[in-house]
């Protein structure tokens, strides 16, 4: 072997429907660091591969949802084991991406495997937690038990490409909704790699899809999508948002107002997020004789 | 051997009523080794090439107004078909309102072409579409495999027609066809072609288990010199049921024997059809391979259930500029 070896510079493709398809329109888009310097190509996703992503999405969402809370804890911490185990690629990854010091970088990466599993522990403590009994003046039981609202389009944050993406999308599969993430346009190499993650793990094909490309480009046909049940416009530029926002009014999808400006991500996540997007069926039962 | 039934039909245009066939093929069908002559003389088909013409025409890119007329024009050639042993008199019900009108918000969208069901409920389907348009297919001779005695299947269609059924899908015997008994083939769908009466007969080939484009090419043969008004790929029982090559294979048939006959017969794509893009493709072949005239509901459908969802739903989508989704569709 010689000393010097050629780099090998990757392509890489979309996580739809638990495959890598290239983009169906084969297009694709340069991806750089902070400081100009070429680092890979990322598919450009068209709005057919959203629309095929919705649909893995949705033919997911029965087998998710109806999981039990315990077994959806047990996936999420699997994939909270694997994303250890890829440390130092995400370490590397996102101190590129974003332009982070090394230590910073890698407190960055452990932050978001400590929330992936904070949110892995919330699973099957959601039903307790926002749901009850509720006393009423009458001969019923009434109960109250939160479920997931379908599926979600999620604009991952454009900044925070691993510790925000996995600040927006742990809340949304815990509660068993699945997905259509818009990985941050710029830095999507964390996503990316966050996809082979899920790929390897036992998180279902479908559950959670990642496209890579023009945030602008994807978000009016995901947001006026039909079968997308909520949208969170975390990623989106402001002015842009009311646009999408009355386009999702015509489908009647929950929008999860956000501020423009990102948070600190590392903060307490709180679970404001977890119950945006829960719907509450509440049961009137008779109380027999 | 019986000579083709010479029955005609009232009102249809002329080009595809029933007659019977010139007498160079009448004489074709007068005993079975000069039949089986005449379908081993057929030219053998170039699976590659075929393949090949079917893989290149399902690239041709079909959008806006081609879209939405290629839309319009499945949406009217489909058979809604449930052939279930669970169906039941109200789902037949169902599906005849929805045969009726597929999309009610939207009364713009055509109605269906037939529903196709089991002969029983025949009856059920008639009624559901009284004074409309849409025909009532059945299936009948023990679909789906054809295994029974000739008197069992005439009676499955006998019954069906009396029913009201105005087509009958009929099963050829593909255990017969397949250890060359050509002539049996020939005459039990000449039986049931002359059971039908009025009733327009499509046979099924079943081409899932005839194994090569060969047979299929002497199947189609065999089923249109017997009569039959439509011939159908498969009863969707089977797997693979229509593919692109194998409807290539049928069309360039009905195609071959307009030319020598001068009379149009009709194909039917039956089974895995489930989406619009699929759906387009088939028209695409249709047009390329039969020629323009086959583009109407009288020569060409589809035989599927979920997809008439996707048609409505994409129809949707190029009317409102946004996708549609499962939830604005009825669950069938």
């Amino acid at each position: 072997m010689s000393e010097v070896r050629l780099t090998v510079a990757k392509t890489y493709k979309l996580y739809l429907g638990g495959a890598f398809p290239r983009s169906e329109s084969g297009r694709s888009y340069p991806v750089t660091d902070q400081a100009g310097a070429f680092l890979a190509n990322a598919a450009q996703a068209s709005r057919k591969d959203a629309r095929d992503a919705v649909v893995a999405a949705r033919k997911a969402f029965g087998g998710w949802s109806g999981a039990t809370a315990y077994n959806r804890g047990q996936v999420l911490y699997r994939v909270a084991e694997l994303l250890e185990g890829r440390r130092d690629q995400f370490i590397a990854e996102v101190s590129a991406s974003e332009g982070l010091k090394p230590a910073v970088a890698k407190s960055t990466v452990d932050a978001a495997i400590d929330r992936w599993v904070w949110y892995a522990g919330w699973t099957d403590k959601i039903a307790t937690v926002f749901g009850a009994a509720n006393p009423v003046a009458g001969p019923y039981f009434s109960f109250s038990v939160p479920e997931p609202t379908g599926v979600v389009a999620v604009f991952a944050p454009q900044s925070s490409s691993l510790l925000g993406l996995v600040s927006v999308l742990a809340p949304v599969i815990a509660s068993g909704n699945t997905c259509v993430v818009v990985a941050g346009e710029d830095r999507p190499l964390p996503a990316i790699t966050l996809s082979e993650v899920l790929a390897t793990s036992d998180v279902p094909g479908g559950v959670v899809n990642i496209l890579t490309g023009r945030t602008a480009e994807l978000a009016p046909w995901l947001a006026s999508h039909a079968d997308v049940n909520a949208l969170d416009l975390g990623g989106v530029a402001a002015a842009n948002r009311v646009e999408l926002e009355k386009a999702a009014a015509g489908t009647v999808k929950r929008v999860l107002r956000v501020p423009v400006e990102e948070p600190d991500w590392t903060q307490a996540p709180g679970t404001g997020r977890l119950r945006a997007l829960l719907e509450t069926k509440t049961v009137w039962h008779p109380m027999g004789a | 051997m019986a000579a083709a039934p010479q029955a005609t039909t009232s009102g249809a245009d002329p080009t595809t009523a029933r007659a019977a066939p010139p007498a160079d093929l009448a004489d074709l069908t007068r005993d079975e080794s000069t039949l089986r002559r005449f379908l081993y003389g057929l030219p053998g088909v170039d699976a590659v090439g075929v393949e090949a013409r079917a893989a290149s025409l399902a690239t041709r890119s079909i959008k806006k107004a081609s879209k939405l007329w290629a839309i319009d024009t499945a949406i009217r050639m489909v058979d809604l078909t449930t052939l279930e042993g669970a169906d039941t008199p109200g789902k037949v019900r169902t599906l005849a309102a929805k045969a009726r009108r597929p999309d009610p918000e939207r009364p713009g969208v055509p109605s269906v072409a037939a529903v196709c069901v089991y002969p029983d409920l025949v009856a059920t389907a008639v009624a559901g579409l009284a004074g409309s348009e849409v025909g009532v297919a059945s299936v009948a001779t023990a679909f789906p495999s054809g295994r029974a005695a000739l008197p069992v299947k005439l009676a499955d269609v006998a019954d069906a027609v009396a029913a009201g059924a105005t087509e009958v899908d009929m099963v050829i015997d593909r255990g017969a066809f397949l250890s060359g008994r050509y002539g049996l083939v020939f005459d039990e769908i000449t039986a049931v072609r002359a059971a039908c009466g009025e009733a327009h007969l499509k046979v099924i080939l079943e081409t899932g288990e005839l194994a090569t484009y060969d047979n299929v090419r002497r199947a189609s043969w065999l089923a249109l010199l017997a009569g039959g008004d439509f011939i159908k790929t498969s009863t969707g029982k089977i797997s693979p049921a229509a593919t692109l090559p194998v409807t290539h294979v049928m069309l360039q048939a009905v195609r071959d024997f307009h030319a020598r006959t001068g009379q149009r017969r009709g194909v039917k794509a039956a089974g895995g059809i489930r989406n619009t893009k699929e759906a387009i493709r088939y028209l695409v072949a249709v047009h390329e391979v039969a020629g323009e005239e086959w583009l109407t509901p009288s020569l060409f459908r589809f035989g599927a259930s979920s997809l008439l969802n996707d048609l409505l739903m994409q129809r949707r989508a190029q009317h409102e500029g946004h996708y549609s989704g499962p939830d604005y569709v009825t669950v069938d």
